[in-house]
């Protein structure tokens, strides 16, 4: 059994061989630096741009099911034929359809009908777009924001259709630069409304629950007002004027977001609300999201991900570990001399196995670690140039560095084992 | 290697070699002196017959014990010296010890000493590369001294060496054997097998006759002229 000190002896010696060669040890060591350096940057890449879409995906609640109002696509195609004149569409969700939903499927916890209207709020000479959310006192329950300062809305703002709004942080510091926003009065659609509450959306940036008729708009710009004060200010058509076109569209409403007791319970009540909703609705003027869903596509999408890049890693990785070979067989025919001088001073087999291994693993080690250096700053730089998110996750490191140690074992098994099969009297021979 | 022509290198031979005698091997190429070297050193086992070295009968070890002879009981040196490039002085001369699994640091006084007793103790740290084919013999010869070797092989040591040099490593050799150290040298020259107590002499796989040039004890004719 060799000892410590002496194994420590023999890696000593190997750095020493190879630093005797210093080119040639650093262009063998490159196939696995850049190998090592592209799994873990790649790897980073990876796993941040999966990591943000998880993250948004969750915030939108995995008990959750999101069912959405949307213009039906042949309705669109003969309100623009009609050109020139006024004509009103009706579409998308019911309060019947929030009730049937709640009457029949099984594991709802509760059901949250929104009305959603784009406009434009006021507060004397400042005026911003912005987006009424028409809604109830749970929605805090269901939709993850936090209350900064102030109240939500409130079951009895509901009841008395109480002129109060709840504003979003970011869209209260533009509105009210230089006043504290409670209890300030702000105009909305010829109305007027006292600010209660302000919170925050705890959703990512880029965000986009209310899609449909709200495409591309962000909550940041969200005003909540208790539900029936939405249906008797706003009513229930929307009339919009484009040149000589009038547009008026009757939505009841918006978006129904249903919340379910368990996430067991979501996967079978989307089919269920799908076939619920198809009774009465002729169109399909509806589309129903299921984040938890979406979260579990996420999922899959990254563990393909995970495979493809670890093929490229693994062929990567398995380049480095034949140019290593090749160089540590052409280093085993140059020093057949030096072998057989060892082995006619006492070397065994073993031994000089043991001795070109090491300097096999050390190169193929060293290797992993500057490629783990580089590796870890890269997804920085990425970051710093780009405004991709990158998350260098610690078994990603950990797999590059041990494949490395690995490709240095398996590949360094054969030249040394031709280095120590060589007959010393044939090897003293050599010239 | 089915195709491979047996050749019977050595045929029938048998030879003592004593504790503390100088015996100098002489023959032809093609003789047998190279094979015959190999087996003494342990680089080779014979087909046929034993090999009986400080009351071992190597002729039947393994390949793992037959290296652990090699590196207990001789020291070889050899024509080109054979001395490891990337190693310093100083390394070179531990490597027998090495491999008889004693670290760097207790070894360093012994290979130290025997690097001055060549006359080297101020080259420690240099490379091979960096001496003169004398100086480099030298510290070939401190590497066979330094496992205190049963028997020195010494196999042609001075054939790549200019007279005078190769006179101050036979010198040396010679105190050597002074010492109490056995020595077997291969050569064809005259005046080096000159030196010796038996010079064999081999031809076609045997030994051909045995020449006695002084008995144990018996001071050395001085041939210091040239060759």
């Amino acid at each position: 059994m060799v000892s410590y000190q002496h194994f420590m002896s023999t890696v000593q010696l190997g750095i020493k061989t190879l630093l005797l060669h210093k080119l040639r040890s650093g262009l063998t060591m490159m196939g696995i630096i850049f190998g090592v350096c592209s799994v873990i940057a790649m790897l980073a890449i990876g796993e941040g741009a999966s990591y943000e879409a998880q993250e948004r995906i969750k915030a939108l609640g995995s008990n959750n099911i999101i069912v959405r109002s949307v213009k039906p696509p042949e309705q669109d195609r003969e309100s623009n034929n009609s050109s020139g004149r006024s004509r009103g569409i009706r579409y998308g969700l019911s309060y019947d359809d929030t009730a049937r939903i709640y009457s029949t499927i099984p594991g709802v916890e509760r059901v949250l009908p929104m009305r959603i209207i784009r406009e434009k709020i006021r507060f004397y000479e400042m005026e911003l777009p912005c987006q009424v959310v028409g809604t109830l006192s749970f929605y805090p329950d269901i939709v993850s924001i936090d209350l900064v300062s102030g109240r939500f809305i409130s079951p009895m703002d509901e009841v008395y259709k109480q002129n109060v709004c709840v504003l979003t942080t970011s869209l209260a510091q533009r509105l009210f630069p230089y006043h504290d926003p409670l209890k300030q009065i702000i105009k909305i659609a010829g109305n007027y409304y006292k600010v209660v509450g302000l919170v925050r959306e705890i959703n990512t940036p880029g965000d986009r629950p209310q899609t449909g008729e709200t495409e591309g708009e962000t909550m940041e710009n969200n005003v909540y007002i208790p539900l029936a004060t939405a249906k008797s200010r706003f009513g229930e058509t929307i009339i919009k004027r484009t040149g000589n076109t009038i547009n008026s569209e009757t939505v009841q409403v918006h978006e129904i977001r249903v919340q379910m007791k368990d996430h067991l319970f979501v996967e079978s009540a989307d089919p269920q609300i799908r076939t619920l909703l198809s009774r009465f609705h002729k169109d399909v003027d509806y589309e129903i999201t299921v984040p938890l869903q979406l979260l579990r596509q996420a999922e899959a999408t990254k563990r393909m991900f995970n495979i493809v890049l670890g093929s490229i890693a693994a062929i990567s990785l398995l380049v480095g570990g034949i140019g290593i070979m090749n160089i540590m067989l052409a280093n085993v025919t140059e020093r057949t001399r030096e072998i057989g001088v060892r082995r006619a001073l006492g070397a065994k087999k073993s031994d000089i196995t043991t001795q070109f291994l090491v300097e096999t693993v050390v190169l193929s080690v060293g290797g992993g670690l500057i490629g783990v250096i580089v590796g870890v700053i890269t997804p920085y730089i990425v970051t710093a140039m780009t405004d991709m998110n990158t998350i260098v996750t610690f078994w990603s490191v950990s797999l590059a560095f041990g494949i490395s140690g690995a490709v240095g074992v398996v590949f360094g098994i054969y030249p040394a084992n031709a280095a120590a099969s060589l007959d010393p009297i044939e090897a003293l021979r050599h010239e | 290697m089915g195709d491979d022509i047996e050749v019977m290198a050595l045929r029938g031979v048998n030879v003592d070699i004593f504790q503390g005698e100088y015996v100098a091997i002489m023959g032809p190429s093609g003789s047998g002196k190279s094979t015959m070297l190999n087996l003494l050193g342990c680089l080779d086992r014979p087909t046929a017959g034993a090999y009986w070295l400080g009351g071992e009968d190597v002729a039947k070890m393994g390949d793992d014990s037959l290296s652990d002879v090699r590196g207990r009981r001789i020291g070889f040196i050899f024509q080109s010296y054979n001395l490891i490039a990337q190693l310093t002085v100083l390394e070179n001369i531990q490597v027998p010890l090495f491999y008889q699994g004693k670290s760097m640091q207790e070894s360093y006084d012994r290979c130290a000493e025997l690097a001055t007793l060549v006359g080297l103790g101020d080259r420690l740290t240099h490379r091979p590369n960096q001496l003169s084919g004398g100086q480099q013999q030298r510290v070939a010869i401190a590497r066979s001294l330094v496992n205190d070797p049963l028997m020195i092989l010494a196999d042609e040591p001075t054939g790549n060496l200019d007279s005078k040099t190769g006179l101050e490593v036979l010198d040396l050799i010679d105190d050597l054997n002074d010492s109490g150290k056995t020595i077997v040298l291969v050569t064809h020259d005259n005046y080096v097998a000159e030196r010796a107590h038996r010079v064999i002499h081999m031809k076609d796989g045997l030994v051909d006759r045995i020449e006695v040039k002084r008995a144990p004890g018996e001071a050395r004719k001085k041939i210091n002229k040239r060759r």
